[in-house]
């Protein structure tokens, strides 16, 4: 092992971005006295799958719950094509095209599938081609189609992250922010929700996802940054990284 | 397999559970002996964590038995099966948040199978027994609430043998977790089996459940598609076909790492 610096990202200046589409200056966020996310610079170009790999509580989820507008950032700056965005509401982010999928479900317990994919297309532009976005998705995402009727509170845990993933692709995404996709899903589960992200991509969407490790990243991720204790430590692509023991010890384990 | 006791230790026999039209358990029979862990996965919504409400009495079975040492528990009440050994963790952490780590053991072993002797002090020993065992003892007196996943997970582990169980059912152990993290999962439910426990764990990641389970029940809606072991189940097409998929079954079978 080599005694070389870790911090890279970090430490280099933030390029001024003509071509992110999503672009984080110096982000602090966090609960209560708690700081989770510590001087984070991120850069998200269009058209890019940007991936973000760490370890539980070092700040991941909070660093996508801030962007989207969820929890209120202490200091720094927030970028969506070319407009200064932190401070703003998530209603507001919401109709400039962000599209959060957040870790828990979060369903409507009470209404079916279908009505909660429905939710999903609520802005006026998104609800005209809401019957397109329905077949859309019952085409991507394995078993919906025949839960549609289905009361969400009926449905097992990893059906619901299902259907929250669904309700997320009901309408065009400026940037599509994904939290932990594979969790809690069966291994085709995860192969077809893996192969809808590739699609989305394919389309031209702008992508940042959030995962534990590298195991279901490898044909989606333009890049991979490594966050530890709220701060990215690591940035190169995914084969880069792969040669890292340190890296590989981390993310990969042995079993 | 450890066979020094031939008796299953907790059965499932023909077990159906219907919620209105829909079928969540189809007719599923199971047995699971001391010093043995049976896996139990299958895609999203195929009914096995039905199938441990069904078994720990969280919800009643529309037909079929459940026996713990060969005595029918299929009429007794969630705390009276936990009484007779049966214990159980979940999906999300589920743990009394305004409680502090101690606390939360103290609360388990109220529901204890065999009332111990020994007052107050055998109650603190043992409670710290079980927080070592999982690594939380320096957390003992921290309020659980804000605690990450990796320690809420160990923590319901330590609840769940705070109540002294002959069978352990385990409702995705590993979810959320890192692979370091899942190693040292892994260990702890070894140790457990090799002490005697018979567990029953519920798994989608399956490098950590085909190398811990000596048997393995695939369940596809709600019935019986498969069982064998993880190699044999790695092999089978069906279970190819609808749980593994292609890829991942053939990466798995390579075990080697996907970079």
């Amino acid at each position: 092992m080599n005694g070389a610096p870790r911090a890279v990202a970090g430490a280099e200046p933030v390029p001024a971005g003509r071509d992110a589409i999503l672009e984080v200056r110096d982000l602090w966020s966090g609960y209560g006295d708690t700081m989770v996310v510590r001087g984070l610079d991120l850069r998200v170009p269009a058209g890019q799958t940007v991936v973000i790999i760490g370890p539980n509580g070092h700040g991941k989820t909070t660093l996508l719950r801030t962007i989207s507008g969820l929890v209120k950032r202490r200091r720094g700056e927030v970028w969506l094509a070319g407009e200064r965005v932190d401070g703003r509401s998530a209603e507001y982010l919401a109709t400039l095209g962000m599209v959060h999928i957040p870790q828990g479900d979060l369903l409507f317990p009470d209404m079916t599938v279908e009505e909660n994919l429905l939710m999903g297309a609520f802005l006026p532009r998104s609800w005209r081609k809401r019957h397109a976005a329905l077949e859309h998705v019952y085409g991507l995402i394995p078993g919906l189609r025949e839960r549609a009727g289905q009361r969400a509170r009926t449905l097992s845990g990893g059906e619901r992250r299902l259907v929250g993933l669904g309700r997320g692709l009901m309408r065009e995404a400026s940037i599509l922010l994904i939290d932990e996709p594979s969790l809690g899903l069966a291994p085709v589960a995860i192969e077809r929700v893996y192969a809808a992200i590739r699609d989305i991509h394919a389309q031209g969407t702008t992508i940042l996802l959030v995962e534990e490790n590298f195991t279901h990243i490898g044909d989606v991720a333009d890049i991979v940054h490594v966050v530890e204790m709220g701060s990215i430590v690591r940035t190169g692509p995914l084969e880069e990284l792969s040669r890292d023991q340190t890296v590989v010890q981390t993310y990969l384990g042995t079993l | 397999m450890n066979d020094r006791e031939l008796r299953p230790v907790l059965e499932g026999r023909a077990l159906c559970k219907n919620y209105g039209g829909l079928r969540a358990v189809v007719d599923v029979s199971f047995e699971v002996r001391a010093g043995e862990i049976l896996g139990i996965v299958g895609p999203n919504g195929a009914g096995k964590t039905t199938l441990f409400d069904v078994i720990t009495g969280l919800t009643p079975a529309t037909s079929g038995d459940v026996l713990l040492g060969g005595v029918s528990i299929a009429d007794a009440s969630v705390h009276r099966r936990c009484a007779l050994g049966l214990a159980r963790t979940f999906q999300q952490p589920t743990i009394a948040d305004s409680l502090t780590v101690l606390e939360n053991l103290y609360l388990a072993a109220s529901f204890r199978r065999n009332r111990r002797e020994g007052g107050r002090a055998g109650d603190i020993a043992e409670a710290v027994r079980h927080l070592d065992f999982v690594g939380l003892t320096d957390r003992a007196d921290t309020p659980a609430g804000p605690l990450g996943v990796f320690d809420k997970k160990r923590l319901m582990l330590a609840t769940a043998l705070a109540t002294n169980p002959r069978v352990l059912l385990l409702d995705e152990p590993f979810g959320g977790l890192n692979p370091q993290e899942i190693d040292h999962v892994m260990r702890l439910i070894r140790t457990l089996r090799d002490g005697g426990l018979a567990v029953v764990v519920i798994e989608h990641v399956m490098r950590a459940l085909t190398s811990l389970a000596d048997r393995v029940l695939v369940m596809h809606h709600g019935a019986e598609l498969f069982v064998g072991t993880p190699s044999e189940m790695l092999a089978d097409p069906q279970v190819i076909e609808v749980y593994l998929g292609q890829r991942h079954g053939a990466d798995l079978t390579q075990r080697e790492p996907r970079a």
